[in-house]
């Protein structure tokens, strides 16, 4: 029995269509190039569904494999498994009420989200944020970017062969969500960052704990290095293994780590420091390889400079309020709400209405989150309520990316290039 | 807030309104950002000129509906130029009835998702895209979320859910 055509060996019972599509989509890519292989007396191509439930696939990704023997012929990606519709939400939201979403968006570094959507909605109303809270907001950036980091090497390894190192890398992990909770005074979905500065200050417990993490981090990650820098196994499943080259990472739109794993060097904190990036110094690690191995360093490196950022932090970290005295544009203090009649009413009017941009003014902001460069666009209509609200999600571009690196890999390597991109479902399909 | 634009973006914009003339419709600079707003026609030839301006990297495409009675819908692209280090919107409006503009997958290949997404979303389709599929949601679903006319809870039965208990056949 000989059948050439993928929808006739496939049966859907779900959503029909969109499967349909979805085959006849892999079975047109690369036609151009590829001859129809008539004869295949061994029946040895074969479509495998992997994901949307797979433990390797970091979530809800389906990828969709055309195989011949253990080699990828060809992928499609199918995502939108965790659509939420949270730009439709956001429109019926004031900018305020529409950051608990942005937590659970790139859930792995919530505090990042955060400070993208409190510096696109203060940039499109004009708040002026405190010293003191651009430097909280760095700590915590910075923070995030490595229990980020640290979620993907745990993962990574484990893709790769290594279950208990990611033991190890939560341990650290778990120091981190200690610190948020000090800090924020949530573990995971922290929210602290408000429209004109952030919550609270940082307290003298938070600090100490801060200053402790700082201290012996370093020491850890040389740890890591020497587990994996010299080791055979974890060599030789990543080294040129999914290699993106630098023409292909910038035509195809790859972001953060992946774009700087294929050697330019692209980071938002240079291009468009926000915050006070431009005030502290950190360099941008760059590979050139463009394959796994590469943005492993990338990202390892990266955690090297976030420790750098946090102590530089530490150190110039000004004295002041931590957020904008303007009761018209962010929230009063606590003790004026408890204490003042004005501070309540404004306290109700912030939340009733919230800030309101001018009416037609649109926004775009971007921040380097640990996935790459993370946007809000805004447009405003007057009211309290964003008319429009994007996100442009790193992941998403990422993903785009596998589609592509993957046709001509091994099956078994799959795994592993997923995990070297690191994608987050909840921020690739909103 | 005071406009500063850097000499790279004015001379950009000085060339684009020589060469392309009237196709330029507008050019403003909403919250520092620079919009370019042309006409859908010569978007190609446009976005052409830039990519080899030095505009190579898109980040994204955004899709909008102003929900006018003219021009309902709006698409933006959001280009960098790495070597400027200087980003910059290109604009379309299209109208409601069978909003479709030319893709620009051919200039930036990274647009295809992002146009997928808008798709997908606002119902423009992009003619010319090698593979325009819905993004996110089921090819079997007749509605386009992000539409200001749908509703917040969406239509109820539009969508085929898995049954909660086992089938007993």
């Amino acid at each position: 029995m000989k059948q050439t055509d993928i929808s006739s060996r496939t049966e859907s019972t779900f959503f029909k269509k969109h499967q349909e599509r979805l085959y006849k989509s892999l079975e047109d890519k690369h036609t151009t190039v590829e001859e129809v292989d008539v004869d295949d007396p061994l029946n040895s191509k074969m479509i495998l569904n992997m994901g949307p439930q797979h433990p390797a696939t970091h979530g809800v990704l389906r990828l969709v494999l055309e195989l011949k023997g253990e080699s990828i012929l060809k992928t499609k990606l199918d995502i939108g498994y965790l659509h939420r519709g949270v730009e439709k939400i956001a429109e019926n939201k004031t900018y305020q009420e529409f950051m608990p979403y942005t937590d659970r968006m790139d859930y792995l570094s919530p505090y990042n989200n955060n400070v993208a959507l409190c510096t696109a909605v203060e940039k499109i109303a004009d708040v002026d944020v405190p010293e003191r809270a651009h430097y909280i907001r760095m700590i915590g950036c910075e923070l995030a970017r490595i229990s980020s980091h640290l979620l993907w090497l745990g993962t990574m390894v484990m893709d790769a062969g290594a279950v208990s190192f990611f033991i190890w890398t939560f341990k650290e992990r778990e120091k981190i969500y200690d610190i948020m909770d000090q800090l924020t005074g949530h573990r995971f979905t922290v929210s602290h960052a408000r429209i004109g500065g952030v919550v609270n200050d940082i307290t003298p417990e938070a600090m100490s704990y801060i200053r402790e993490f700082v201290e012996t981090f370093p020491a850890q990650l040389k740890e890591y290095h020497k587990l994996l820098d010299r080791n055979r196994i974890f060599f030789d499943r990543n080294e040129n293994v999914g290699v993106l080259t630098t023409e292909d990472a910038l035509r195809l739109g790859a972001k953060g780590p992946v774009l700087r794993g294929s050697g330019y060097a692209m980071d938002i904190r240079k291009l468009e420091p926000y915050a006070r990036y431009d005030q502290v110094e950190f360099d941008i690690p760059t590979r050139l390889e463009g394959d796994n191995l590469a943005r492993y360093y990338v990202r390892m490196e990266e955690m090297h400079e976030s420790i750098r950022i946090l102590q530089q932090c530490l150190e110039k970290l000004p004295k002041g309020s931590v957020r904008a005295d303007n009761a018209k544009k962010a929230y009063p203090s606590k003790d004026e709400v408890y204490y003042s009649m004005e501070g309540m009413i404004h306290d109700f009017m912030m939340t009733d209405t919230g800030i309101c941009p001018p009416e037609g003014a649109q926004v775009y902001h971007a921040v380097e989150s640990p996935k790459g460069e993370l946007g809000y666009f805004i447009q405003s209509d007057g009211t309290g309520h964003p008319w429009r609200l994007k996100v442009s999600a790193p992941s998403l571009a990422n993903l785009q990316i596998l589609e592509n690196i993957l046709d001509g890999e091994m099956i078994a390597d799959t795994v592993v290039v997923i995990g070297g991109i690191d994608p987050v479902m909840g921020e690739a399909d909103k | 807030m005071e406009q500063t634009l850097s000499n790279a973006l004015k001379t950009t914009l000085d060339e684009l309104q020589t060469t392309f003339g009237e196709k330029v419709l507008q050019i403003h600079h909403p919250s520092g950002d620079t919009h370019v707003r042309v006409h859908p026609d010569a978007l190609i030839s446009i976005a052409e000129w830039l990519h080899e301006k030095g505009y190579i990297y898109i980040s994204d495409v955004i899709g909008t509906d102003r929900y006018q009675s003219s021009d309902r819908f709006e698409v933006l692209y959001n280009l960098l130029s790495l070597r400027a280090k200087q980003r910059l919107f290109l604009v379309v409006w299209l109208p409601e009835e069978d909003p479709n503009v030319a893709s620009v997958t051919s200039v930036w290949p990274a647009a295809n998702w992002y146009e997928r997404e808008v798709y997908d979303m606002f119902g423009i389709r992009f003619e010319g895209h090698p593979d325009l599929r819905r993004m996110y949601m089921p090819e079997d679903y007749a509605y386009y979320p992000l539409r200001k006319e749908f509703p917040l809870l969406g239509i109820p039965g539009s969508i085929e859910l898995p049954g909660t208990t086992p089938e007993s056949d």
